[in-house]
């Protein structure tokens, strides 16, 4: 693998860029491989570089159906945190941050990681409430979360100028979640995608794997694709939205719906906002990406959908909200917006874990799955190479389900 | 913001409804059946890349319920509701 | 200052209305009619604006909404950031800025950027700025980027609003097309919306010299525009962008400078029956070395500034082309006086058509443009065989270039209608429709105007596409994404690394990815991504169009709708009065605005609530308790029913009766707390949380029309018809009997539990002994008519036992001494009733309710659970907060249980809490240990009640 470096950007700036290896080849597609991942998206690409790189298993063959790092790891809002509420969430998303981290320096790829705080604009009691719940819990797994005032919250974030004592929703108070960061997305999918590849994994994109193919003996055998059938005694779903479509193949049910989740940008405009703002009591989000557009999250559409776009009356809700807060924003503009479909478990926590079907993994239920991918990639490896779940991922497998056991995480209800 | 035909009071915007989730299993007799099935009948949806039967309530509306078929690729209402189930 | 680019006339400009307006600093005057861009150039401002990545100098080089370079900052009562100048109507008085340099475009300090062009390829970014890391790096980065400053203030005079409309067919563009559809659809009487980006309809008639039968084709467009006026089933709007196409034929227009001064913007939702999609065509770049330079425009746009606004951007212009339409240009600038040096067509055969008509203009046909000199102005144009060969140098001021046509599919697209590529246009045309729509004109690929309107007169439209220039011995940079700054090179080294979708070069590169969206070069990197891995250009496909179209502002997208309007208001008739005796209110779940408490001057909220609480406790208190959730259920088969959702039995009741229970979602889940009152055979009333009542609602309704459709039973909401004063505290029933009532209020006559209907001072009303304090309470039901004036009664009858009202914060305080449930704090989504201590609430006897069978199965998973207790600091000083965890022994580690409430409890002299602890129930008098940071506070487990355990006092 060309390492990357500021020396070897000048020194290929000298002979006119022309000499820069591929960041990923495109080998033949064998017949056969001792692990299939379906997926080239974050969680698919990590699992398969921590396979190789923790476990030395590198007959990997990672099934792309369209374009590698296009799924949901091109679509979300980059946003990293651990500052979730229950035993056991905190302490993976604490591990994943701290994996991203290093990112850069693990796949010598600029993750352009900014770990740049983020701020809870609180709005109401019960929100506080249980916000000071997560706080003290994150305490004792390393995460931090600490309570400032109205004032210096507007100090941090001068473009609040709403949520005033006559507002609708007056502002009480922020917390702010130091761990917090962004980092490109892009990056993690090019970044894993390459280092897996010089390790071994073999990366296949315009493959659609079309169904799952059981043996006799009901474990999985293999995969069939557009170019033909690929065996693999080992095989890792982890496509999002179209899990299930591919699951029922093998006449796997699991509980997870898909569902449509938006974001969108402003125009890019100078530095404004150097922290992540989420507004929980209003229903949005958004940091200002390096390039200077406003990544702005809010409400999900409730309806299953594999449609990537927006309903305007959900959008509008989201932007209103926002312009309560931010009135300066009203004459900001609109530049994109797009949806990403992603499939959420009936108790809205993610399913780690091999399934019924003896050889069949799944990662899925991923909600703001993009902070789990370093953390999920290794977990996951981990239970495929070894046969037995991460410390980490125990919570999250599928025998949760057995006795109704969920991990109802803090803003989240069942999903029925 | 999808146009929805309430069967009682005709198209409306879809901001006058709420959504009730799909339309699964019939409630099983929760005394007849085993642990699984209980759990599967729980939390198992249909999910399905097409259409699907879904309920929704017209909330700011008559207060009706009443199912569709909506495709989830395209949100086309594939089927004139036919009152409740 | 002169405006020496000015044609002496012609031009849809108002020549008696001299416009003064500043642009970085210096005065300039244009016309009535101009636009930023148009009255810049007509003042012979060359240079307007910086780049994003390089700081080259850039010009205008559009004349509408495609314009990639100059995007200008407007200043002042106008403020708002990234407005391509081409789109900025001219008004007196404006000023504006060029974004992203300093201290001016002319002369930039980030033009030093330049020298490091080749250090800065595609992507450079993802393989350096890692040590010692990128955080070192960012801020500088973040303030090179960003383009214009955002908004510091919102619009200090008017306001956004938002409109609905319905329409047989909306139609997105008058342009010939567009008013065609319109004439038609309008004559047929149908309901026509009509809407336009532009300024003026017309769309490119305004600068082609056409004629329609024999007359200027502006000449039809008035009298379309005319017929349309006079027609009321007919919205026309200019200045209005139809920027998305959404589901179910919505879509939203933008509408700027509405005709009423006091709104800024204007968006309309309109639902349409069909959509006639008549956006036009947008003209394509030509890509080659320098083709960035101020001075290189798109030969459509140097058309319209002369035709249009009467400015002549060149004095000796050169044409590039691939395509017939230049030679309309070519003649429009000849007629217009400006010489033209050449044009240079990369076609080696040039139809005659087009050839007959710049008789007199050098034409070199087989030829391409290779480099521009001139830095901060072209100064000549190198051209070249385009098979090769040794090249001649054009002086020249100005180079006009046509890549060819893409019709405008942005809303087609948007539809998920889809594209096909059309290889005769060398372009994406919409093929197959997915939702009512169709695109007419230019949009759907005809691109002469004599296929659109009846004796149209036009240039039949040839083209070989040209997606890049590729001689030997180019040197300057050849941008396909000016915007951005994306080079050929940079599309060749994302390819090189394997970044070969269209998709990766778009992310990669960054190309398309600005404000314009790649309107005018897109089409010129999917080409250049086609002949680079030799496969046909459909194969590449587009990368996807999403909406808005062009930006449009948040203010217009939220409207009028902040605030109050998003989130509405709940509250009382008593909320006057609140008010009026100082209570602090806030937001109290679903909705609802209530009391927190009633501090007296120099008060802190302790003591108020402290206060509060020994009213009740030793007195009496008053708390409106009006926004409990009331739902009145009728029929036959309401008992069943209830016996179905609630977890305890409730058709056991007497008419006159009621009963505490609990609601389970079918997870086993608690849903809900309240009581269930029988009021006679087939009449029962029910009482929810206040924050659950609209989801218990949905759940009821959802059973009975979808589950049980035959069950007669029919729910009414009574929630806003009956308001209450809950009268709580041993001296309640004095109170009551100063009120005046004719109820018989003894224990025996009207026990716990029950309601009486009578009069209370006077008003008739329902009462009810129910209890959420533990103390003697009676729950005094009016209509909301009367509430007001009950409770200035209730406050004059218990003036003498020093009644206090009691707000939300005491509620609590009340509750937690008693153990008493709350959603969001005991029950949060983990816990069963046996949990919390209350398994006598889930029958045995009924043999299936809701939620029943789940609370079975996971309760059949053994281990132990977290249950309810209650918690006692060792220092009765020491407060604990709320949701603090518990851990084995205060040690930091995985938490078992957690604080879900912590009172000063007045009855006590000490702070209290409740507890959700890991098999608590087997743990009374132990010693647990909660962990607030570093802090571990030993606790002792007891009753999770702290007050008149055996409930003597509210059954009293």
């Amino acid at each position: 693998m060309q390492k990357y470096s500021v020396f070897s950007l000048a020194r290929n700036a000298l002979s006119g860029h022309k000499n820069w290896p591929r960041a990923w080849q495109s080998p033949p597609l064998k017949d056969r491989y001792e692990v299939v991942v379906i997926g080239a998206g974050g969680h698919g690409l990590a699992t398969a570089y921590y396979l190789s790189k923790e476990f030395g298993i590198t007959d990997v063959a990672v099934l792309e159906r369209g374009w590698l790092g296009g799924g949901n790891i091109a679509r979300n809002t980059v946003t990293i945190r651990s500052n979730y509420m229950r035993d056991e969430s905190i302490p993976f998303y604490v591990k994943s941050v701290a994996m991203y981290e290093g990112l850069t320096d693990e796949l010598n790829f600029n993750m352009m990681h900014s770990k740049r705080t983020m701020v809870d604009v609180v709005q109401t009691w019960p929100k506080l409430r249980e916000l000071r719940r997560r706080q003290l819990t994150m305490d004792i797994y390393g995460s931090t979360y600490e309570h400032i005032t109205t004032e210096e919250l507007r100090r941090r974030i001068p473009a609040l100028t709403g949520g005033g004592p006559d507002a609708r929703l007056p502002v009480i108070c922020g917390m702010v979640h130091t761990d917090a960061g962004v980092n490109r997305h892009d990056a993690v999918a090019w970044g894993y995608a390459r280092a897996a590849d010089a390790m071994g994994v073999e990366i296949h994109q315009q493959t659609p794997v079309q169904s799952l193919i059981r043996g006799n003996d009901g474990a999985i055998e293999g995969v069939e694709t557009n170019r033909g059938t690929v065996r693999a005694r080992k095989v890792v779903v982890a496509v999002s939205g179209h899990t299930t479509t591919l699951t029922e193949t093998a006449g796997l049910k699991l509980p997870l719906r898909t569902m449509n989740l938006t974001a969108f940008v402003s125009e890019p405009v100078k530095p404004l906002v150097d922290v992540i703002v989420n507004c929980p009591d209003s229903g949005f989000y958004f940091s200002q990406s390096d390039k200077g557009e406003m990544v702005i999250g809010g409400a999900p559409d409730m309806g299953q959908s594999f449609r990537r776009d927006i309903k305007q009356h959900v959008f509008e809700d989201t932007v209103t909200a926002m312009l309560s807060l931010f009135p300066s924003f009203k004459k900001l503009k609109l530049m994109r917006q797009w949806g990403g479909h992603l499939d959420i478990a009936h108790d809205a926590s993610p399913i780690m874990d091999q399934t019924e079907v003896p050889g069949l993994f799944v990662t899925a239920g991923w909600w703001g799955g993009y902070k789990a991918i370093p953390a999920g990639g290794l977990t996951l490896a981990h239970l495929v190479a070894k046969g037995e779940p991460h410390p980490l991922m125990a919570p999250f497998t599928l025998g949760r389900f057995r006795h109704l056991d969920f991990v109802m995480e803090a803003g989240t209800t069942t999903a029925r | 913001m999808m146009l929805l035909t309430c069967p009682f009071c005709g198209k409306r915007n879809e901001s006058e409804f709420i959504y009730g989730g799909p339309v699964g299993a019939d409630r099983p007799d929760p005394n007849a059946v085993s642990d699984a099935e209980w759990v599967e009948y729980l939390t198992v949806t249909p999910n399905p890349l097409g259409p699907v039967r879904e309920k929704w309530w017209h909330a700011r509306g008559c207060g009706g319920w009443f199912a569709i078929w909506r495709d989830t690729r395209t949100h086309d209402i594939v089927e004139v509701p036919d009152g409740t189930k | 200052m002169a405006q020496s680019n000015r044609r002496a006339s012609g031009g849809r400009i108002d020549r008696n209305q001299p416009l003064q307006f500043t642009f970085n600093g210096k005065s300039y005057e244009g016309f009535k009619g101009d636009t930023l861009a148009s009255a810049l150039l007509a003042n012979g401002v060359r240079v307007t604006a910086r780049s994003f990545k390089y700081h080259r100098p850039r010009g205008i080089m559009g004349h509408g909404p495609e314009e990639p370079a100059t995007l200008v900052e407007l200043d002042g009562e106008d403020a708002s950031g990234n407005r391509p100048a081409t789109t900025v109507p001219l008004r007196d008085g404006l000023s504006a800025r060029s974004v992203n340099c300093w201290p001016s475009p002319e002369f930039d300090l980030g033009g030093i950027n330049q020298l490091f062009e080749r250090f800065l390829p595609a992507g450079f970014y993802y393989k350096t700025f890692k040590w010692p890391n990128w955080h070192l790096f960012e801020p500088s980065i973040r303030k090179a980027a960003g383009l214009a400053a955002a908004p510091a203030k919102p619009p200090a005079r008017g306001h956004f609003e938002a409109r609905n409309a319905h329409a047989d067919v909306l139609i997105a563009g008058a342009g010939p097309a567009g008013l065609q559809a319109a004439l038609e659809a309008a004559r047929a009487g149908m309901r026509v919306f009509l809407a336009d980006e532009g300024a003026e309809a017309g769309g490119s008639l305004l600068h082609r010299n056409l004629t329609i039968g024999g007359r200027p084709a502006m000449d039809w467009v008035a009298d379309a525009v005319a017929e349309l006026r006079g027609m009321e089933n007919v919205i026309h709007l200019q200045n209005a962008t139809v920027w998305a196409y959404r589901e179910h034929n919505l879509l939203i227009v933008n509408q700027r400078d509405p005709e009423q001064d006091s709104i800024l913007e204007r968006s309309w939702r309109v639902r349409a029956g069909e959509v006639v999609i008549a956006t036009g065509a947008t003209e394509r770049a030509l890509v080659f070395g320098g083709n960035d330079r101020p001075g290189v425009m798109l030969a459509s746009s140097v058309q319209a500034y002369v035709n249009r606004w009467g400015v002549t951007p060149g004095q000796r212009v050169v044409l590039f082309t691939n395509n017939n339409s230049a030679y309309a240009v070519a003649a429009d600038l000849a007629v217009a006086g400006v010489t033209v040096e050449a044009i240079l067509d990369s076609r080696n055969t040039v139809p005659k058509a087009a050839l007959d008509l710049v008789s007199g203009i050098t034409v070199r046909s087989g030829t391409v443009v290779s480099d521009v000199r001139g830095h901060k102005r072209v100064r000549a144009v190198k051209a070249v065989p385009a098979n090769g060969g040794a090249g001649t140098w054009i002086t020249c001021d100005l180079l006009a270039c046509s890549g060819g046509w893409n019709p405008t599919v942005h809303l087609w697209s948007q539809s998920r209608s889809t594209l096909r590529f059309d290889e005769e246009l060398a372009a994406f045309c919409p093929d197959q429709a997915v939702q009512s729509c169709r695109a007419v004109g230019a949009a759907a690929g005809v691109l002469t105007l004599d296929r659109i309107v009846d004796g149209g007169e036009d240039l039949t439209y040839r083209i070989e596409p040209l997606w890049r220039v590729d001689v030997p011995g180019q040197r300057g940079k050849a941008f396909l994404d000016v915007q951005n700054d994306v080079a050929v090179s940079d599309v060749h080294l994302a390819l090189r690394e394997g970044y070969d979708n269209a998709e990766h070069v778009k992310r990669y590169t960054t190309g398309g990815m600005g404000i314009d969206q790649g309107k005018t070069g897109n089409i010129n990197i999917i080409g250049t991504v086609a002949l680079q891995k030799g496969v046909p250009l459909q194969e590449v496909g587009t990368t996807t169009f999403r909406s808005p179209y062009t930006p449009v502002s948040f203010g217009a997208i939220g409207g009028l709708r902040e605030e109050t309007v998003l989130f509405p208001y709940r509250h009382t008739p008593v909320t006057q009065w609140n008010k009026d005796n100082g209570a602090v209110m806030y937001e109290a779940g679903a909705r609802w605005r209530r009391p927190g408490y009633f501090p007296k001057p120099g008060e802190d909220l302790q003591e108020a609530v402290n206060r509060e609480c020994r009213a009740v406790r030793e007195g009496v208190g008053v708390y409106d308790g009006s926004p409990l959730g009331t739902f009145e259920l009728k029929g036959r088969d309401v008992p069943q029913f209830l016996d179905f959702i609630y977890s305890n039995i409730m058709s056991s009741l007497k008419p006159g009766d009621g009963r505490y229970g609990l609601m389970l979602s079918e997870d086993g889940l608690i849903l809900d707390d309240g009581v269930a009152f029988r009021l006679d055979e087939h009449r029962w009333m029910i009482s929810t949380s206040t924050g659950h009542a609209d989801a218990v609602n949905q759940q009821m309704e959802k059973l009975l029309q979808t589950e049980f459709p035959n069950w007669q039973v029919m729910i009414t909401t009574v929630t806003s018809q009956w308001n209450n004063a809950t009268i709580c505290g041993p001296m309640a029933r004095e109170v009551m009997h100063a009120l005046g009532t004719d109820i018989d209020l003894s224990p025996e006559a009207f026990p716990f539990m029950s309601f009486r209907d009578g009069t209370v001072a006077g008003f008739p009303a329902r009462v009810v002994r129910v209890s959420f304090t533990g103390e003697l309470s009676y729950e005094v039901n009016v209509a909301p008519r009367h509430m007001a004036e009950l409770w200035g009664k209730v406050m004059e009858a218990g003036a003498p036992f020093g009644i206090l009202p009691v707000g939300s914060e005491s509620s609590h305080v009340l509750r937690v001494e008693k153990g008493f449930l709350s959603l969001g704090h005991e029950v949060d989504g983990t816990v069963d009733a046996y949990d919390l201590g209350m398994g006598w609430a889930m029958s045995k006897k009924k043999p299936d309710y809701l939620g029943k069978r789940s609370v079975a199965l996971r309760r059949s998973g053994g281990g132990t659970r977290r249950e309810l207790v209650g918690i006692l600091p060792e220092d009765p000083n020491r407060p604990i907060p709320e949701g603090a965890p518990l851990t084995p022994g205060g040690r930091k580690e995985a938490t078992d249980g957690l604080v879900t409430a912590c009172v000063w409890s007045v009855v006590n002299n000490r702070w209290v809490g409740l507890a959700l602890l890991q098999n608590g129930h087997a743990r009374q008098g132990e010693t647990a240990h909660v962990r607030v940071k570093d802090d571990v506070i030993p606790v002792t487990v007891t009753k999770p009640v702290f007050h008149d355990p055996e409930g003597k006092l509210l059954r009293s």
